[in-house]
């Protein structure tokens, strides 16, 4: 099962052979019930508490589908311009496994409810590739399967296994790709560049959170490569369950080392499923099955056609909001930043929140400048993401108004952050109870800056001699004696007058 | 007085209740008492669910004391198919797979009847899975023909048919996928209704046949099953296939039977090779009756109808190989094997082994070979291309008729083991029936005598279009007034007592 | 149309999770051959240009409202396990991927 895997260079593989992949994404729909009955989908139920004769599959329970279920698959296709059936059926996918409580996976399967589209991702470089879509389908999540007695909580050597059933009946959205060619060595990147891309659609939508590290995004890679100049394709691969965009762009690329290493060695690569390791960043065979699957589809005879009407289609498309490639082009334009930045921005899934701190009433330098200075910081430290941090985009936006208005500093407004953050309360709380105002009496410092002066009599001199740049040595005193809370620029600004100097 | 409860109608004992002539208990003890007494032989009843029947029997005496509206059948008791899901009640659909399982659940058609105040006396017996034309399946034994202990009782629901033939139950519920409401009414002398598919909701009925499975009433007269109708149809929204439409008027429609000025088809396919002599005797005599009732017969060519045995048994077995996948001992049910050297995979291929008798292994082999690829095209796909063809025929007949009649049954009741291991011998007792599952219209079985040559009941099937199944009843009224004129007394009255 | 073999039939129960005994390899063979010879008929109208018909109803767009509705107790979940564990249903080993 783990025989070491000899490889070649990424390089060499990529010198002799040209890589086309198809790459399978499961979005788990963020419906408030599942895809055929009514039970919550809310997560961190008790085991099996969200459960009914229907996603239990007992004798005699018939399913019945979810309107927004149906109405978020039409909105995925319409987003990634596919042509949406007029009229669909559910089938049956039949195969035995215990997470599966039918024993039959209600799907899609000649008649998808979307199809033919294409979706235009944007790689580092700015470049655009276009990803042709094959189809996009309704189906259902499985249940959950613990394994007891093993050494590590896996299927081997476990004693047995234990099944919840929550997860049951989840609706699931099934987005293939046709076969990606002419990515060359960007192929691994491409993959990336398409999950990331279409996550971003997924929650501008509405329709998921797409947490791929919660499983509500997962993605397989399938990969096959081709001589250069063959045209037709050789055998693929079939990666399952990639949960990161890392190990999505991780997989692809150890798949063209591995399949180049086989094929060098004169070797055929067979079909099956590979397993993605996280810690090695490779893949391992699958158990190979006896006999090849044979899932006898057939139309579901317990559910109706679906057949949308084309009012409503239209009616879902006028109603799309912006998608996010457009929107990146947009607010790029707006706030004038280069392609690179707008890519670090996304790399470091800051985007929505620098939006929402605007929309809360910031600038824009400001809102980007916390989110991806102090905050992304912040993020790093505590292994969050950005939008998990305990501060909202509107205290963010709060932060930057106290700083234009001349109440705090940036030194200041990082102390205040890092109050919010700690759970000290709202800025404007962190504010009062750190005691953290700039000062902007006159009086006060006025006064401040006349004891810097007498303390300080040498310096002073200087300056009146002329040496202005020593002024910094009177502002660190004054600043010292304000504790940090003056405007060091007005502060400057006094003591050169009181000297007489012109800054 | 025990004895004249049992034989009294639904709509008599629904009456006297009413009235306060008779009490929900004393019926439902009377109907207790005669299981007792009989049961034994007829092995109608799989579970008898003595205490529950008692307490929904005092609930509606409770209920007419307090002048409570009472439902139509209020109080009188039912013998419910052992397919329908009842909370708390075993649930087996005959099967060693689900020995011993008590549902959390009731099916909507429960509800209904526990709404309507009915009395569920207890589950019968069936072919396991409803697989089966003779009752013989079931797990738990046969069950006899009241007619003739040695005999089958028709099967899927042949507990229900023989629960009423021997005056065990008023009602009784049935289910029917090729013909297993109607052929065990034919042979035991009863009623039974397919109404229209989706008429009555499947939620909780346990799925043999998705497209083609259909509750319905069964009762010993036309009347008594428009009653049980009207209760149990109507749309739910628990059930996708079910039909979101008004229930036709089927009660109106059994209080005034006729036949006057209707066009009668006679299909031409209904007869010929391997009908009984007798059963077209009978049915002979049928068609002048209501000719002299003032119908108009029409012959009828359905050519697609040859091939309707054929398409059915392709898509039942291949729907069932999906439905009964979900029984695998892992989450209820039986399960076999779990000694710690079995994987669950193992213990899934040995738990059905041990549950599933022949005749499901054998239907789920098929309905696996039918669907497999390959094969698809030329068996499923076919089969779902001679529905087609099925259903407009059926469209082109009811262009010239109002209703179609054929016998329900090409033959009478034949004996227990006759035809137990020549399975297409057996799948010819559905000759007549399955044509209509196929295209989804409505059809009843009601007695139209016995045949000389063994002195059995014989059934006459009268079929109508989607969702005219009034037209039955209207039909099943006046065709059964006739008979009971004709013969001075319903047929039961000369089945020998038990 | 071809016939059944014994082998075909055990590729069938395999298929079905039907662990068959030998004998009835043989005896299912045989029957099975039967029927399918018998409705094989069916294939007359594979090349009619007729549309399948899978629905006996033309009904479509049956959806529900995404409202929830009460699930059962874990407890009436779990009632006909045949065995369980920490709340959740207990099964033998599974040799399924991981
Ligand atoms: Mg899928
Ligand atoms: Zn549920």
């Amino acid at each position: 099962m783990t025989t070491t895997t000899d490889l070649v260079s990424y390089e060499d593989a990529l010198a002799s052979y040209d890589p086309v992949m198809g790459l399978e994404v499961h979005v788990e729909l963020g419906t408030k019930t599942k895809m055929f009955c009514g039970c919550s989908t809310e997560l961190g139920a008790d085991a099996n508490a969200q459960t009914c004769p229907v996603c239990l599959g007992l004798p005699g329970a018939l399913p019945v589908v979810n309107a927004i279920g149906v109405e978020s698959a039409i909105k995925i296709g319409l987003a990634l311009n596919c042509e949406i059936a007029e009229w669909c059926r559910f089938a049956r996918k039949n195969y035995f496994y215990p997470d599966m409580p039918k024993n039959f996976q209600t799907s899609q399967y000649d008649e998808p409810i979307a199809f033919d589209g294409y979706l235009d991702v944007q790689l580092e470089d700015g470049e655009t590739f276009r990803v042709e879509i094959e189809r996009a389908h309704m189906e259902e999540d499985t249940g959950k399967s613990t394994h007891v007695g093993g050494a590590t909580g896996r299927i081997h050597g476990a004693s047995h296994s234990l099944l919840d059933y929550n997860r049951a009946g989840i609706p699931l959205i099934e987005i293939v790709t046709k076969p990606i060619t002419g990515a060359g060595e960007r192929a691994p990147e491409v993959a990336r560049a398409y999950v990331r891309e279409l996550r971003e659609l997924i929650r501008a939508l509405g329709v998921s959170e797409a947490r791929m590290e919660m499983g509500q995004m997962r993605c397989d890679v399938n990969l096959s490569l081709r001589p250069h100049g063959r045209e037709k394709f050789g055998t693929r691969s079939e990666t399952k369950n990639v949960n990161s965009l890392r190990s999505v762009e991780r997989a692809a690329r150890f798949e063209i080392q591995r399949h180049a290493a086989v094929l060098n060695d004169g070797g055929t690569i067979i079909q099956e499923t590979r397993h993605f390791h996280e810690d090695t960043g490779s893949t391992t065979s699958g158990r190979v099955k006896e006999e090849a699957e044979d899932y006898r589809y057939f139309p579901e005879p317990d559910l109706v056609p679906v057949a949308p009407s084309r009012e409503w289609v239209e009616k879902l498309r006028a109603e799309l909001p912006e998608l996010p490639l457009v929107r990146r082009s947009r607010l790029r334009e707006e706030w004038g930043i280069s392609g690179t930045d707008m890519q670090a921005i996304l790399n470091a899934g800051a985007l929505d929140s620098i939006v929402a701190t605007i929309d809360a009433g910031a600038d824009a330098a400001s809102a980007r400048k916390w989110w991806m200075g102090e905050l992304a910081r912040a993020a790093n430290e505590s292994g969050t993401a950005l939008d998990g941090l305990a501060i909202t985009p509107a205290q963010v936006a709060r932060v930057t108004e106290l700083v234009n208005a001349g109440d705090l500093n940036d030194k200041l407004a990082r102390q205040v952050i890092e109050g919010v953050l700690a759970g000290e309360g709202t800025p404007d709380e962190v504010v009062d109870k750190r005691g953290l105002k700039v000062v902007s009496d006159e009086g006060a410092l006025t006064t401040a800056v006349e004891e810097a002066i007498a303390g300080n009599p040498a310096i002073a001199d200087k300056i009146r001699g002329g040496k202005v740049a020593a002024v910094g040595a009177l502002v660190g005193a004054v600043m010292k004696a304000t504790r940090g809370q003056a405007d060091a620029a007005r502060v400057k600004e006094l003591i050169l007058q009181q000297l007489g100097v012109e800054g | 007085m025990s004895d004249h409860i049992i034989r009294l109608t639904a709509a008599e004992t629904a009456a006297k209740i009413a009235s306060g002539e008779l009490t929900a208990v004393e019926v439902t003890e009377a109907h207790l008492a005669r299981i007792e007494a009989v049961d034994e032989k007829v092995h109608a009843f799989l579970h008898v669910d003595r205490e529950g029947a008692l307490a929904q029997a005092r609930a509606v005496d409770g209920k007419r004391e307090r002048g409570e509206k009472l439902g139509p059948l209020a109080g009188v008791p039912l013998a419910l198919k052992d397919i329908f899901t009842t909370e708390g009640i075993p649930t087996t659909v005959g099967s060693k797979i689900l020995e011993g399982w008590i549902p959390p659940y009731d099916a909507t058609l429960t509800k209904r009847l526990k709404a309507a105040d009915v009395v569920i006396l207890g589950k019968t017996n069936m072919d396991e899975f409803a697989m089966g034309s003779s009752t013989e399946n079931s797990a738990y034994g046969p069950t006899g023909n009241p007619w003739d202990l040695t005999r089958i009782p028709g099967g899927s629901g042949g507990g229900s048919s023989a629960a009423l033939a021997s005056f065990q139950a008023p009602l009784a519920i049935g289910t029917d996928t090729g013909g297993s409401i109607r052929q065990p009414a034919a042979v035991t002398g009863t009623v039974g209704v397919k109404p229209t598919y989706g008429a009555v909701s499947r939620y909780g009925m346990v799925a043999f046949s998705s497209s083609l499975d259909q509750g319905g009433p069964c009762a010993r007269t036309v009347l008594d099953a428009a009653l049980l109708h009207e209760v149990i149809a109507g749309h739910d929204p628990m059930d996708s296939t079910s039909i979101d439409e008004p229930v036709p008027a089927v009660v109106e429609a059994a209080r005034n039977g006729s036949v006057e000025g209707m066009r009668v088809g006679v299909v031409k396919q209904f007869r010929g090779e391997g009908y009984q002599a007798g059963v077209i005797q009978r049915f002979d005599e049928s068609v002048e009756l209501l000719k002299g009732l003032g119908a108009e017969i029409v012959e009828l060519d359905c050519p697609s109808f040859d091939l309707a045995l054929s398409a059915y048994y392709l898509i039942a077995p291949s729907e069932c190989s999906s439905n009964l996948a979900r029984f695998d001992g892992l989450r209820y049910g039986l399960r076999t094997g779990d000694d710690g050297s079995h994987s669950a995979e193992e213990v899934t291929s040995l738990t059905r082994e041990a549950g599933f008798g022949d005749e499901v292994k054998r239907r789920i082999m098929l309905g696996t070979y039918a669907l497999s690829s390959g094969y698809y095209d030329a068996y499923y796909g076919s089969a779902q291309k001679v529905r087609t063809l099925i259903k407009q025929d059926f469209d082109k007949a009811f262009e010239q008729v109002d209703v179609i009649v054929s016998p329900t049954t090409p033959t009478t009741a034949f004996a227990i083991g006759e035809r137990a291991d020549d399975p297409m011998a057996m799948y010819l007792a559905d000759l007549c029936t399955i044509p209509t599952n196929l295209a989804g219209n409505a059809a009843m079985s009601l007695p139209c005598g016995l045949a000389p040559e063994d002195n059995l009941p014989v059934g006459l099937q009268i079929i109508a279009p989607v969702m005219k199944d009034d037209r039955l009843y209207k039909v099943g009224a006046a065709v059964e007034a006739a008979f009971v004129e004709k013969w001075g007394h319903p047929l039961l009255e000369e089945a020998p007592s038990l | 149309m071809p016939g059944i073999t014994r082998e075909e039939v055990a590729h069938l129960a395999r298929l079905a999770r039907l662990e068959l005994k030998p004998e009835e390899l043989d005896h299912f063979a045989g029957q099975l051959d039967d029927i399918i010879g018998a409705v094989a008929r069916v294939s007359e109208v594979a090349d009619q240009d007729v549309p399948p018909t899978s629905h006996p109803l033309p009904l479509t767009n049956v959806m529900r409202p995404d409202e929830v509705r009460p699930s059962l107790t874990p407890e009436q979940a779990l009632s006909g396990a045949p065995a369980q564990e920490q709340q959740r249903f207990k099964v033998p080993q599974i040799l399924g991927e991981e």
